[in-house]
């Protein structure tokens, strides 16, 4: 027993080299990105912030309405957003969800490639497999410390410890949807002159759809219950104060915070949600 | 003109076909060859050759390999070895062994495909779906719905054009697959068991819209089927296939008349003979009626009078019987009861008994202006009790 224990295996360790070797030789790499990324992001709170609330409330019902027209959604939406200004929460909840669109809109637009691809070629999704499970199983604080390291403190390493927790939604469920496309229908495309790129687009993009979407809706959801480890880090929204009441035992101030965070979980699931089950449907 | 030669092919489904192949010559049966490679034998062999404007039904039990030639026709099976060759103008393609813009080019302009699942895309409009293939051949989109618009009337559903193919039944969203099919304007159809998922009164209305369409349209049709009746009423050849291989291809009177195997024989055992039996098959010939004073005997009361192989006159008891001549176009109700109608010899079952109802008398069969025989109650009960289908009978 004695044996085992003294000879330890530097796992450890090796991972810090390669996390060091990664600091010193592409410092200049994760920089730039942490720059883009930190600019886009403020510059979107900003430009939302410096929207009065009020006007921002009414196009998202304009939005709202043109999706989905129910008139209980928007009374619902409304209400949240008042009670959310109310409490004080409006800009935390900006950025909150100006985080959660960019890490969705990341996550899907390296996703979805992704899936395709694995969905055409199965040792691929063979290879990916354990790596999604690894991302999604891994506790989040874990891969916290290398990007903190890689990208500084504030919303990037937020946004990268989201994507890397959240990217699995949209790669599994594109994969699931692209290669559970009936046959018939591939063998319809091919049987009236499809090339690879029309079967793809016009055949296994639309049949998958309501799949990708619920990957996407899914995606969403993930990032969010992202917001409060990403707040440790340094990303703003709602996830500071939650951690601030915390750290001073303040239960009024964490409960505000939590019922901000569930109202902007329940109206983006009921924004996301409807359109891709009623094209499942 | 031939304008599908299927020649010498086989299919094999597996990654071990340089091992296969040699097993398939030794004469290896397809358990045997599964059991030794791995691979499935999907057609072994296959001759066929399709003229323009015939229907060519590939028949067959599930697992016979009839859709797995029809989808080489296409080139969605490949080829292990063998030619399938496809008319394009006035050159034969041959599908296996084209490149990937040749298929594509015989795929748009050739061959179109109709499948048994109907396979329309539930996402696009009944319109949009049987424009698909018309975007495949790169038409411009107002020409194209404006086309499809039209192979939606042909089938009469412009009134469900902007539906989508769940709110429609099975029936017509196969007449939208038909449309698809017909739209593309090629000259070689395929049809994946088309109507087996439809009810049997829905299959046979659209048997019948087939053979309606087929009439104006002239298309060449390789057609699966594993209905028996099916195939003996729209195809004009048969082609019977069994474990990977083709054992009987013939028209698809000789098919029921002549079965090949006892296969064959099963499967034809319980067919409906008014609907593929000729009076020529039917009929009791001339040289075995019995002639008295120059007279063919019918029976005791009835006698006909030929002059150089031709009908002159009937006589029955009470003085001569008025005979007309019918054509599929006469039109019964005016013709007289009590008539004996002359008849063109490769009349159809259906038609003779038909005129036996009607007239209460035999018929003359005539065949190039010459009597060749009679048909008689005696006949009709012969066939209705299907002792014409059997190697046996046949044979004796």
């Amino acid at each position: 027993m004695n044996w085992l224990t003294d000879n330890k295996i530097p796992l450890g360790a090796w991972m810090e080299n390669f996390v060091d070797w990664l600091v010193t030789a592409a410092s200049g790499f994760f920089d730039l990105v942490s720059i883009t990324l930190e600019t886009m992001i403020v510059t979107m709170v900003d430009a939302i912030d410096s929207i009065h609330p009020l006007a921002v409330i009414a196009i998202i019902l304009v939005g709202v309405w043109f999706l989905h027209r129910s008139i209980g959604l928007l009374i619902f939406i409304t209400l949240s957003l008042l009670l959310i200004i109310n409490m004080g929460y409006w800009v935390e909840t900006i950025q909150t969800l100006v985080l959660v669109v960019s890490a969705t809109a990341i996550s899907v637009l390296i996703g979805v490639p992704i899936g395709i691809a694995a969905a055409h070629r199965p040792w691929l999704y063979t290879m990916l497999r354990p790596i999604l499970d690894l991302m999604q199983t891994i506790p989040t604080f874990v891969y916290l410390i290398p990007t903190l390291i890689l990208f500084g403190l504030g919303y990037v390493p937020g946004l990268i410890s989201t994507i890397i927790f959240a990217i699995a939604a949209p790669i599994r469920l594109t994969y699931l949807g692209v290669s559970k496309v009936p046959n018939e229908l591939i063998e319809a495309g091919l049987a009236f002159g499809c090339t690879k790129s029309k079967l793809l687009y016009k055949v296994e993009l639309p049949a998958a759809m309501p799949n990708i979407m619920a990957g996407v809706t899914q995606c969403i959801m993930l990032s969010l219950s992202m917001v409060v480890v990403a707040a440790l880090v340094g990303a703003d929204g709602l996830g500071k104060p939650v951690i601030r009441a915390l750290n001073t035992v303040n239960i009024s101030q964490g409960f505000e915070a939590g019922v901000a965070i569930v109202l902007v979980a329940i109206m983006l699931d009921r924004i996301c949600k409807s359109p891709s089950s009623k094209n499942a449907g | 003109m031939s304008v599908v030669t299927i020649e010498n092919v086989d299919i094999v489904f597996g990654d071990n076909k340089a091992k296969t192949l040699p097993l398939m010559d030794k004469g290896h049966t397809r358990d045997q060859i599964l059991g030794m490679t791995g691979d499935v034998v999907g057609v072994q062999n296959a001759n066929i050759e399709v003229n323009e404007g015939e229907i060519c039904v590939l028949m067959g039990l599930s697992g016979s390999g009839k859709s797995t030639l029809l989808r080489a026709v296409n080139g969605l099976n490949k080829i292990a070895r063998g030619r399938c060759l496809v008319r394009d103008g006035d050159k034969m393609v041959d599908m296996a062994k084209c490149d990937d813009a040749t298929l594509r080019h015989m795929r748009t302009r050739r061959v179109s495909m109709v499948f048994q699942s109907f396979a329309l895309m539930p996402w696009l409009t009944v319109l949009e779906n049987v424009a698909f293939g018309l975007e495949m051949q790169g038409m411009p989109k107002a020409e194209r719905l404006k086309k499809a618009r039209e192979q939606l009337k042909m089938v009469s559903l412009d009134k469900w054009a902007n539906k989508k193919p769940d709110e429609l039944s099975g029936g017509m969203r196969q007449r939208v697959g038909l449309a698809r099919a017909f739209a593309m304007d090629t000259d070689v159809l395929l049809m994946d068991e088309p109507f087996s998922a439809l009810d049997p009164l829905i299959r046979s209305q659209l048997q019948d819209e087939l053979i309606e369409l087929q009439k104006r349209l002239n298309k060449t049709i390789i057609f699966v089927s594993h209905d028996l009746d099916e195939a003996l009423k729209i195809g004009t050849k048969i082609a019977i296939m069994e474990s990977a291989r083709i054992i009987q291809e013939d028209a698809p009177e000789q098919i029921v008349l002549n079965p090949a195997t006892e296969y064959v024989e099963k499967f034809v055992a319980h067919t409906n003979p008014l609907n593929v039996l000729r009076g020529s098959s039917l009929m009791t010939p001339l040289t075995e009626l019995a002639v008295q004073d120059e007279h063919v005997v019918i029976n005791e009361d009835i006698k006909m009078k030929l002059e150089n192989g031709k009908l002159v006159s009937v006589q029955g008891p009470r003085g001569d019987i008025p005979t007309a001549r019918w054509t599929p176009e006469t039109i019964l109700a005016n013709v007289p009861d009590n008539t004996v109608f002359i008849v063109p010899a490769n009349i159809a079952m259906r038609d003779a008994v038909e005129l036996r109802y009607h007239s209460n008398h035999f018929m003359v069969l005539e065949e190039a202006d010459q009597c060749v025989g009679i048909l008689n109650d005696h006949n009709f009960y012969h066939a209705l009790l299907g002792k014409h289908f059997g190697r046996e009978e046949a044979a004796a």
